[in-house]
């Protein structure tokens, strides 16, 4: 059988190899080596996609050998339905987040290499399905990103950087606590974390709190929730273009990700426990991030808390502990990975353009940039969760199922709805509409190549908008599966 | 029978396309597409009432997505209420996009608007076609964005710009709490569908909840008191946008969903009441602002608004045919007036009031059509407006002596305040220098078919013809009783019409003063209060925008103070900690020795402890 995981995971390691060797005046092939290779993951992905069984519950495409045997450590990949949208979503982003880096002018050859480890990373994360390794790539992340913020972002890149690193590293390693700790609690030890469940759901229950908190630490930071998420902001507004595409659309995406593979499935009870803490988060999450966004004045930071807000949604559907939550939640992490994306790049798109991001300085664009507007607009809809685009159906689903659970909160919580189509549409003003603020022949409207790296996320969000049975049949059968475990 | 309802929005969509990406190329011709697409829709919705009256009805079309287990179809809903809604809408539709080919002709956005009146459109009939509660709310945002898009149209007006936002926000307030009525249904009785609400069951209060929070979409996007603000400021978009949007189709659609939910509200007498009574404040409350409003397009918007409220009353009061068939009298005579108002403006470049006069004579055919519109809203017999309102009167007689009174208020105010402009505008003496010509021809036509419709619609329903109207739409609640309405109700109605058109005639016209100045000066206080709006907008931007933008700047100072000054507070505290621990390693090895002893000898005194307590 063709291993197409491992394909998946290392062709960027490849690629990575590859620009390494270049020479390094070689800028236009390098950026061909990374754009190819991404291409490659991005088409091996939908071939994922389409060679995916749907009505199945067990791991597919399942590549598995012993890797260290005096330890137990294997390696071991797979993909189910949690993950399959997540692999492909990483795959698109990777790839137009790739097609975006021409606005990286210096140091170019450390870039790609940089960038495309980072891809092994995220890739890995999401299909490894052995403690062992998933910590591996975990951390994997990490340190390209350090460096993608540090060397090519904003006037304070060392600040977010810095930051960035030590608080995702102070979660992951209490999860290292945890990982250990499940490790030698089954017999014999074991890193598998498909059946270390069996064992770990049958331990002490002030045990498996203990746990569960000490992956909640890792993943909550990384989602981020409240009030873990002030790395975010600055991490975001410091990144260079694609890597805030990268940070908001899939790196966030690992922590949800993490409740859904680890945090839920190994220990129910403390699922169970902490599930109405949980929503109770979440409708933090979703008000405070948009408060707070409504004050920005900065462009990308205001996407930056509409992100902290928008997560509040997943973590709500999470929350539900039902299958409408659960679809919802997971529906709405790869939407807010496109609808995001999608934003920062069009963020990007102002800054190259106007070299500001205060939103006070813009306004009236829609006359020079009839075609920027156009998308800004569109992209503004489908976040605040318009009817008829993505956004909508997994906030819906997200908030019906937290709704069948807990009615007042979520009641509350859909007050979020409006403070979002408050704070877009107040941004849409000032960038938009209105007399034309400042030089207006600075404004060109986009170029193809601009044109063409949104279009697919614009597409994306009418199909799934129209017809959200095209990712919700993925996610389906092994939402009903985790459902089936957890009661 | 073929079935063809469901292609009915298709056209107006693919015409949306069409327009949005090919527009720089069509450009003039982008028009025809738009109006092509609605006469399209317009033969199919003819020919889906054909059908119906054959015999056809809804069908289902496909699942969209799964629900808790429970598949959430869509589908068509085919009843007297779609079909007089779809007509309604491609007749107004088509010629309100007829009309724009004359009045949007020198606009550089040309293209963009038809596209944008295309979508409003296809949203308009995807809405009343939806068969069941969640297709209905995605088509309601979608209306709810075109008016957004269009009340924002001239973007590079700032007024325009914070008129769209305030729209879109405040119906989004109703929005959520339709939401929410749709969550709380769906708990209550596991299904969405229209059809299943007649047999609803369910805990009472969930079903009551459910009904008052579809109300609240219904008061945002029908813009009913209290969240009818953003209605006279949505008049900052072209008035062809006006009359089609915000008052002859897509502010009804609160009204439609009240009646199409009526056997939810008919269920729970209290929420047909809360109905009833936020109807007769809105009616009564935007009738006193008409009155004394100098805008012309303002004084038809608070109409519209008093208009819409007449109808929840005449719902909430049980009158299921009243409501309804005002809402159609209603639309077109009102979309008559927007485009008569539009024509004006049009001429003499000024939505002042107070700068007409006298225009009948150099506006021929927009003036005739204009008192057509007034007197049929004004209710003189045998206009339309005059039956449709009867009808609610009829209504709220006997049972709800206070609704009555206040409907017959309203009724009385309506025929003062549409008097009242009409004199200003089109007779006495101009009183201005304002160049004035008559409208293309593009704009004229529509006009008079609309005021053909103002002025027979009503027959359809009136007793020469037996109520037909009513009986067909009264298939949910029969119709009440053949008699009605009574001579006495038609009498006062009529009474009360002929009165506020005579008063108006003699203050404006013959210029009489009825009250000695005292007076007059004694009232100055309900003149401000009524010309300020009863200072809604300013309450609520002290009580509620405000406070609300405060509480956001608090929470990013909260956030960069506390929740980072933590976090960063932390850090420092562990670089510190490391500055000091960082003095023990100071290179020097007689400090490491010295430590080492210490610490050995630490180790010997708890082992020698340790074995003292052992024994």
């Amino acid at each position: 059988m063709f291993p197409i995981l491992s394909w998946l995971v290392f062709l960027p390691l490849g690629g990575a190899l590859v620009v390494f060797l270049l020479p390094k005046k070689e800028v236009g092939l390098m950026r061909g080596v990374a754009l190819v290779s991404s291409l490659a993951v991005l088409i091996l992905s939908l071939r994922l996609c389409l060679g995916f069984a749907q009505g199945k519950t067990e791991m597919q495409f399942v590549e598995v050998s012993p890797w260290i045997p005096q330890m137990n450590v294997m390696y071991f990949l797979g993909v189910d339905g949690l993950s399959v949208s997540l692999v492909f979503l990483t795959a698109l982003l990777g790839f137009l987040a790739c097609a975006a880096s021409g606005c990286i002018l210096h140091r170019q050859k450390e870039y790609f290499i940089l960038y495309q480890l980072l891809m092994t990373g995220m890739m890995g994360t999401f299909v490894a399905l052995d403690f062992f390794l998933f910590y591996i790539f975990w951390e994997l992340v990490l340190i390209p990103m350090y460096f993608l913020i540090g060397i090519w972002g904003g006037p304070r890149r060392e600040y977010a950087a810095m930051k960035f690193f030590l608080y995702t590293l102070a979660g992951s390693v209490l999860m290292l606590v945890a990982i250990i700790t499940v490790y030698f609690s089954a017999t014999p030890h074991s890193f598998n974390m498909l059946e270390l469940r069996n064992v770990t759901s049958t331990l002490d229950f002030p045990l498996q709190i203990f746990l569960f908190l000490a992956f909640f630490a890792a993943f909550a930071i990384k989602v981020p929730i409240f009030p873990f998420h002030t790395w975010l902001p600055d991490a975001h507004v410091e990144a260079p273009t694609p890597i805030s595409v990268i940070l908001a659309g899939v790196l966030l995406k690992l922590g949800a990700y993490g409740f859904f593979r680890i945090g839920f499935p190994l220990f129910p009870a403390a699922a169970h426990y902490f599930s109405f803490a949980l929503a109770i988060l979440g409708l933090l999450n979703v008000l405070y991030g948009a408060c707070v966004a409504m004050a920005q004045t900065d462009f990308k930071k205001m996407i930056a808390y509409s992100s902290v807000s928008h997560m509040g949604f997943v973590l709500l559907g999470l929350a539900a502990m039902n299958a409408t939550g659960f679809n919802g939640a997971l529906l709405e992490m790869f939407n807010h990975g496109i609808i995001t994306g999608a934003m920062f790049l069009l963020v990007g798109m102002l800054y190259d353009r106007a070299h500001t991001r205060d939103l006070n300085q813009f306004g009236g664009l829609s006359g020079p940039m009839p075609v920027y507007a156009f998308y800004l607009t569109f992209c503004s809809l489908a976040s605040l969760g318009l009817p008829g685009l993505n956004g909508f159906v997994g906030e819906f689903l997200s908030l019906a199922g937290s709704f069948a659970s807990y009615r007042i909160l979520t009641a509350i919580s859909a007050l979020g709805l409006i403070i979002t189509a408050g704070y877009f549409l107040y941004m849409l003003q000032r960038v938009l509409f209105g007399p034309i603020a400042t030089n207006p022949r600075q404004y060109s409207d986009l170029q193809a190549t601009e044109i063409l790296t949104l279009t697919p996320l614009t597409i994306i969000m009418i199909v799934v908008g129209f017809f959200p049975i095209v990712i919700l049949q993925f996610q389906e059968t092994a939402v009903q599966g985790l459902l089936k475990w957890l009661f | 029978m073929v079935n063809v309802a469901h292609l009915i929005p298709l056209f107006p969509f693919l015409a949306f396309w069409v327009n949005i990406l090919l527009g720089k190329t069509l450009h003039r011709a982008s028009a025809w597409i738009s109006i092509i697409a609605s006469l399209i829709s317009m033969v199919l919705s003819i020919s889906t009432a054909q059908g119906f009256l054959a015999g056809a009805g809804s069908y289902p079309l496909g699942t969209w997505l799964t629900f808790f287990g429970q598949p959430i179809a869509f589908g068509v809903i085919v009843d007297p209420l779609t079909v007089m809604m779809l007509l309604v809408v491609t007749v107004v539709a088509t010629l309100i996009m007829i009309y724009s080919v004359g009045y949007m002709g020198g606009d550089p956005h040309f293209s963009r608007y038809f596209a944008y009146m295309s979508l409003f459109t296809a949203s308009m009939l995807g809405l009343v076609l939806a068969d069941n509660l969640l297709m209905l709310y995605i088509f309601w945002e979608g209306v709810g964005l075109c008016s957004y898009l269009l009340i924002a149209f001239w973007f590079e007006r700032p007024a325009a710009a914070r008129a769209g936002l305030k729209a879109f926000l405040t119906t989004r307030i109703g929005d959520t709490g339709l939401l929410l009525g749709i969550f709380l249904l769906f708990a209550a009785t596991g299904s969405l569908s229209f059809t299943d609400l007649s047999k609803a069951n369910g805990p009472e209060w969930m079903l009551m909840a459910a009904a008052l929070l579809i109300f609240s979409g219904a008061v945002g996007k029908s813009a009913q008191f209290p969240l009818h603000v953003w209605l006279p400021d949505a008049m900052e978009g072209p008035t062809a946008v006006s009359a089609l949007i915000h008052a002859a189709t897509m502010v009804a659609a609160g009204v439609y969903l009240v009646a199409r939910c009526f056997v939810l509200f008919a269920a729970h007498p209290v929420c047909l009441e809360v109905v009833a009574v936020m109807g007769g404040i809105s009616a009564l409350m935007a009738a006193s602002i008409a009155s004394v409003n100098n805008d012309i397009k303002k004084v038809l918007a608070y109409s519209t608004i008093s208009q819409l409220g007449l109808m929840m009353l005449g719902l909430g009061v049980g009158g299921y045919s009243a409501g309804t068939f005002h809402l159609m009298t209603h639309a077109f005579f009102k979309a008559l007036l927007f485009l008569c108002a539009g024509s004006i403006i049009h001429g003499v470049h000024t939505q002042d009031i107070r700068l007409m006069g006298g225009l009948f004579y150099r506006m021929k055919t927009t003036g005739i059509t204009f008192v057509i519109g007034t007197l049929a809203i004004a209710g003189v017999p045998p206009l339309s407006g005059f039956w449709s309102k009867d009808e609610i009167l009829a209504q709220a007689f006997g049972p709800h002596p206070v609704l009555f009174i206040t409907a017959l208020l309203t009724s009385f105010l309506t025929a003062f305040y549409m008097a009242r402009l009409m004199l200003l505008v089109l007779f006495g003496k101009s009183r201005s220098e304002l160049q004035t010509h008559e409208s293309p021809v593009t704009m004229r036509f529509p006009l008079v078919v609309l005021s053909f419709f103002a002025l027979f619609a009503g027959l359809l329903g009136s007793p020469w013809m037996h109520h037909a109207f009513q009986k067909f739409l009264a298939f949910q609640v029969p119709y009440p009783s053949e008699e009605a309405p009574s001579k006495f109700v038609m009498g006062l109605s009529i009474g009360v019409s002929l009165l506020g058109i005579g008063l108006a005639y003699s203050i404006y016209i013959l210029h009489r003063r009825f009250l000695p100045e005292g007076i007059r000066a004694q009232f100055g206080w309900l003149y401000r209060l009524l010309m300020n709006k009863y200072y809604i907008d300013e309450i609520y931007e002290a009580v509620f925008v405000q406070p609300f933008l405060r509480l956001c700047r608090l929470s990013f100072r909260f956030d960069m103070a506390a929740i980072d000054g933590v976090v960063n507070g932390i850090a420092n505290l562990v670089r510190r900690a490391g500055g000091i621990l960082r003095r023990l390693q100071s290179g020097f090895v007689q400090n490491y020795l010295l430590i080492q002893t210490i610490g050995v000898l630490i180790v010997i005194m708890t082992l020698l402890g340790k074995l003292c307590f052992q024994f």
